[in-house]
C-alpha cells in the first residue's frame, strides 16, 4: 500500500527544520516539492507500508492507499500515535470500524538512560562478558 | 514509469559537491539492530578519546528491518539452556550451523532483552497483573518456546534512543549511503574505511577508520518478486535491505559462508503478515483447498530428511517440501485456519483471556506489518469467520532469521574450536572489519534481540582489536578525487549521454537502476530456483543463468543515475547482483539438495549427509577478481538428540 500525501493538508512542515517525512521514510520514498510546499511519495512501488510518515506527520496529512494490484479498493487503516500509546482505526470494505489502542513505551519520549544501573567500569576487556554481566561467569557447552 | 525528479539532480549534485573526509576510530555501517546494540555497548569499553561514529541511509528511528515495529521478541531463552537453543536452530537450518556462534548469541541474550524492557519497551507478562520487569522476576508471555509478546510499535524508536544517547548526535551520519569499504594500501587484508554520498546534499564521505562493523542487513529483491506491480513494495523483509553488507564485505575479501541458503518464508498471501503467532499461539493449521491438513496428509515424506525432519518441530523447508508436493498434486490453495484455531481457543480459554484474544490477533499485523491489516479490511476478513490464504514467497537472503547466510567470522574465545577463532569476537577474515544480525552467516535465529546482541559482542571485541595496534593509521593513497568520481559514476555517465535521446528513460548508452533490477529479477527467477519454477533449477540451468548474470554485471558500469535518489538505487541494485552472483555459485558448489522447499537441485535432488555436511564457503580473490568456492568441515559442540 503506498503512501499518499493529502494535498489540503500538508503544509510542507514550513515552519520546522525539515519535512518530518523526508526526515523519516526508510527508503528515501518522501520528497518536498518546493514550488508548492507539498511532500509526495516519488516510488510508489518501492513503498513498504511501514507506516512510518503516516504515524510522524503533524498535519496528519499522510495516508496509505491499497496496493490495487492485488487489493480490492475501499478499506483504510488509519493510526494516531502518541507519546506512551497508539490509536488504529481499522475501515473495512464494507464499511464495518474496528478501532485498537496499543502502548508503545513505559518511558518519557527522550527519557532513556541507556546507561541506568550498569556500572562505570564495565569489567575487563579480554573475557566475554557485556557490559551489564560483570561478576557473572558465562555458560559453556556441556556435550 | 516517470522520471523521479524529487531529490537532487545530477547536474546540481556534480557542480555542487564537496568532499568530507570523516577520521575515526571505529565505523559503524547500518543504524539497525546490530549497529544500535554496538553503539550502547561501545561506550562502556571505550576509552574517553576513542571516535566512535555511526552511518546510517535513513534515519536510525525507522532504520533496518525493525523500522515498523514488532509483534514479538522471538530469541529469549528463559527456561531454556543455550544448549536446547543450539539444538533448535541446528534443527531449523539441517544441521549446517556454527554452533559456536549459536551458544554465544544464546547466553547473552535474555540480558539485551532485560535492557530493552528498561529502555522502556512494554513486555506482555503471564500475569497480567504483574507489575514487575523481567529483571525483577516477572515472567514474560510466551508466544511459544523461544517467543515473548511485545507491544513493539516503538522498538526500534526505543533502541534508537539509546544508541543516540550513548553516541552523542554529532557521531551519528544519517541519510549517507555507504557503497564500498576501503581497504588499507600498506597492510594486506586489513579494511581502512569506507565511502558513501549524501542523500540530502551534494557532499560525498570518506571515512577513514581502524576498525568497521559491517552491519546493513539481509537481502530482498533480488528475485523477481510474488507482485511485480504496485505490491513490490511489499516485501516479507525490509525492501530497503540490498545485499549491502554481504556485496561490500565480500569485494573487500571476506570469505562468505552458506551463501546457497535462503529464506522462503511461508506468509499470508500478498500482504506477507506473520504466520508465527497463529501457529505457535493460537494453535493453527494451514489447510489446503479440501481442508486437509497437508503435514498429517503427507508427513510420511519428512522421513526421507532425518534427523532433521524427524524432530518435534521439523526444519522450516521442510514444511515447505511438503506443501509444494501438496500443491503440485492440486490441492491448493492453502489457508491458515483461523476459524478453527478461535473457535477451539474459545472453548478452553478464560473469559478474561478471550476478550484480549482479537486484539491480540490484529496487533500481531499492526506492530509489524500493517498492510497485511489493510488486506484484511479490503477483503473484510474477520479471522474468526474466515480462513486467509497463505503462500510460501519469493526467496530471500538473510542471517538473522530461519536463514543462514553471512560472513565467516570469528568465534568466541572460550568455547570456540581453534579452527574458529582468530583473537576477535565476530571479525570476519578481513582484519578489522567485524558484523552482526544478518552480517554473520551460518547461525540464524537470532532475530532482532539476537542481533542486537551481537552488535554488542562485536563493539567490545572490535574496540580490544583498535586497542591491541596502539600505532595503526590507515593508509590510503586513492586521491578524493577518485573515490568523488567512482562514487558519481552513474550520474556522470547519465550527465554524459542524456542529451542524446528525447526520452530520458530510453538510451542506448544506459541502463537505469530499475532496469537493472528487473533483469537480475528475471534471472534469477527463471535459472536459479525462484517462484516461476516452482524453486527448481540444476546445473545446466545454472550456468545458463551465470552466463546472463556476467553480462548483468559487466553492464553495470552503464548504470545511469538522475538523483541522489536514483544514484542510491544504482549501488542499492550492484550489491543486489553481487548476492544474485554469490548465492548462484554456492548453489552450484553444493551438489545436493539442503534446503528441499526452498530449493531443489533437480540434478542432485535429495541429501547427502556423507559428502556435504560441510559449509560452503567462498571468498573474492583480489588480484584475479575470481571467486574461490571450497568446503570447511562442521564441527559439533553440542550432542543431538
Amino acid at each position: 500500500m503506498p503512501s499518499f500525501v493529502i494535498k489540503e493538508k500538508c503544509d510542507g512542515c514550513k515552519g520546522r527544520d525539515k519535512t518530518a517525512c523526508q526526515y523519516i521514510c526508510p527508503n528515501d520514498l518522501m520528497v518536498l516539492n518546493k514550488e508548492i510546499m507539498k511532500a509526495y511519495n516519488q516510488e510508489p512501488d518501492q513503498c513498504w507500508e511501514c507506516y512510518s510518515c503516516v504515524k510522524i506527520c503533524p498535519q496528519s496529512a499522510i495516508e496509505v492507499r491499497a496496493y490495487q494490484d492485488f487489493a480490492p479498493m475501499g478499506a483504510s487503516v488509519i493510526p494516531m500515535r502518541g507519546s506512551d500509546s497508539i490509536m488504529w482505526t481499522v475501515k473495512f470494505r464494507n464499511g464495518k470500524i474496528k478501532r485498537f489502542k496499543f502502548p508503545i513505551r513505559t518511558t518519557p519520549e527522550g527519557g532513556i538512560d541507556p546507561y541506568q544501573g550498569i556500572p562505570e567500569t564495565a569489567g575487563n576487556l579480554k573475557d566475554e562478558l557485556l557490559c551489564d554481566e560483570a561478576g557473572t561467569t558465562l555458560a559453556a557447552p556441556k556435550k | 514509469m516517470a522520471e523521479q525528479t524529487g531529490s537532487m539532480t545530477s547536474t546540481d549534485v556534480l557542480n555542487n559537491y564537496k568532499i568530507e573526509e570523516v577520521n575515526t576510530d571505529l565505523l559503524i555501517v547500518g543504524g539497525g539492530m546490530v549497529g544500535c546494540g554496538a553503539a550502547f555497548e561501545v561506550k562502556k569499553w571505550a576509552p574517553k578519546d576513542m571516535k566512535i561514529t555511526l552511518v546510517e541511509k535513513a534515519s536510525i528511528e525507522r532504520g533496518g528491518a525493525v523500522a515498523m515495529g514488532l509483534s514479538a521478541i522471538n530469541t529469549y531463552l528463559g527456561e531454556n539452556t543455550p544448549e536446547d537453543y543450539v539444538k533448535h536452530v541446528a534443527n531449523d537450518l539441517m544441521g549446517i550451523v556454527r554452533e559456536d556462534l549459536i551458544y554465544d548469541t544464546g547466553r547473552h541474550v535474555d540480558n539485551t532483552v532485560k535492557q530493552f524492557e528498561k529502555f522502556g519497551l512494554p513486555i506482555f507478562k503471564e500475569d497480567e497483573e504483574d507489575k514487575r520487569t523481567i529483571a525483577e522476576g516477572a515472567k514474560p508471555l510466551r508466544a511459544g518456546r523461544w517467543q515473548i509478546m511485545i507491544h513493539g510499535e516503538s522498538y526500534k524508536v526505543l533502541v534508537a534512543e539509546a544508541a543516540r544517547k550513548a553516541l552523542g548526535e554529532e557521531n551519528i551520519y544519517e541519510r549517507v549511503f555507504v557503497i564500498e569499504l576501503l581497504m588499507d594500501e600498506a597492510k594486506e587484508n586489513r579494511v581502512a574505511g569506507a565511502i558513501g554520498f549524501s542523500l540530502r546534499e551534494p557532499k560525498i564521505y570518506i571515512f577513514k577508520a581502524k576498525a568497521v562493523i559491517m552491519a546493513c542487513g539481509g537481502t530482498v529483491n533480488v528475485f523477481r518478486p510474488r507482485s511485480t506491480g504496485e505490491g513490490m513494495g511489499r516485501t516479507w523483509y525490509a525492501v530497503w535491505n540490498a545485499g549491502s553488507t554481504y556485496a561490500m564485505a565480500y569485494n573487500a575479501g571476506a570469505e562468505m559462508t552458506t551463501m546457497e541458503n535462503r529464506f522462503v518464508p511461508n506468509r499470508f498471501k500478498d500482504g506477507y503478515g506473520p504466520v508465527g503467532a497463529w501457529f505457535t499461539l493460537f494453535k493453527s493449521r494451514v489447510l489446503n483447498a479440501h481442508g486437509e491438513d497437508y503435514m498429517q496428509k503427507w508427513g510420511e515424506m519428512l522421513k526421507d530428511y532425518p534427523p532433521y525432519g524427524l524432530a518435534k518441530v521439523p526444519a522450516t523447508c521442510l514444511w515447505n517440501h511438503v506443501m509444494l508436493k501438496d500443491w503440485m498434486e492440486g490441492n491448493g490453495p492453502f489457508y491458515m485456519n483461523t476459524s478453527g484455531a478461535m473457535k477451539t481457543l474459545f472453548e478452553t480459554l478464560p473469559e478474561k483471556r478471550k476478550k484480549s484474544l482479537e486484539a491480540d490477533a490484529w496487533e500481531d499485523f499492526l506492530d509489524m506489518t500493517v498492510a497485511q491489516a489493510g488486506l484484511w479490511a479490503a477483503m473484510d476478513i474477520d479471522p474468526g469467520e474466515t480462513n486467509s490464504e497463505v503462500m510460501p514467497t519469493e526467496p530471500y537472503f538473510l542471517g538473522s532469521h530461519s536463514g543462514a547466510c553471512g560472513m565467516w567470522v570469528s568465534g568466541p574465545s572460550d568455547i570456540a574450536p581453534k579452527e574458529w577463532q582468530w583473537g576477535y569476537n565476530r571479525m570476519t577474515t578481513v582484519n578489522g572489519l567485524f558484523t552482526g544480525g544478518d552480517g554473520v552467516g551460518a547461525s540464524g535465529h537470532k532475530f532482532s534481540s539476537g542481533s542486537y546482541t551481537e552488535g554488542r559482542i562485536a563493539a567490545k571485541a572490535a574496540v580490544k582489536f583498535i586497542l591491541d595496534d596502539p600505532g595503526y593509521k590507515p593508509t590510503v593513497h586513492t586521491d578524493n578525487q577518485t573515490l568523488a568520481e567512482r562514487i558519481y559514476a552513474p550520474m556522470i555517465h547519465f550527465e554524459k549521454h542524456r542529451e542524446y535521446s528525447t526520452e530520458e528513460n530510453v538510451n542506448p548508452y544506459y541502463i537505469r537502476p530499475r532496469m537493472y533490477l528487473f533483469r537480475l529479477n528475471k534471472l534469477m527467477d527463471e535459472y536459479v530456483a525462484g517462484t516461476s519454477t516452482f524453486y527448481k533449477t540444476s546445473e545446466a540451468s545454472l550456468l545458463r543463468g551465470l552466463d546472463l548474470l556476467n553480462r548483468l554485471k559487466a553492464d553495470a558500469k552503464n548504470l545511469a543515475a538522475g538523483n541522489l535518489h536514483e544514484l542510491m538505487r544504482a549501488w542499492e541494485n550492484y550489491h543486489r547482483s553481487i548476492v544474485g552472483e554469490l548465492h548462484l555459485r554456492h548453489v552450484l558448489y553444493r551438489q545436493e539438495t539442503r534446503y528441499p522447499g526452498f530449493y531443489y537441485r533437480t540434478d542432485f535432488p535429495k541429501l547427502d549427509e556423507q559428502n556435504w555436511k560441510v559449509f560452503v564457503n567462498s571468498k573474492l580473490d583480489r588480484k584475479t577478481g575470481e571467486p574461490e568456492l571450497f568446503k570447511r568441515d562442521y564441527i559439533e559442540l553440542v550432542a543431538k538428540g
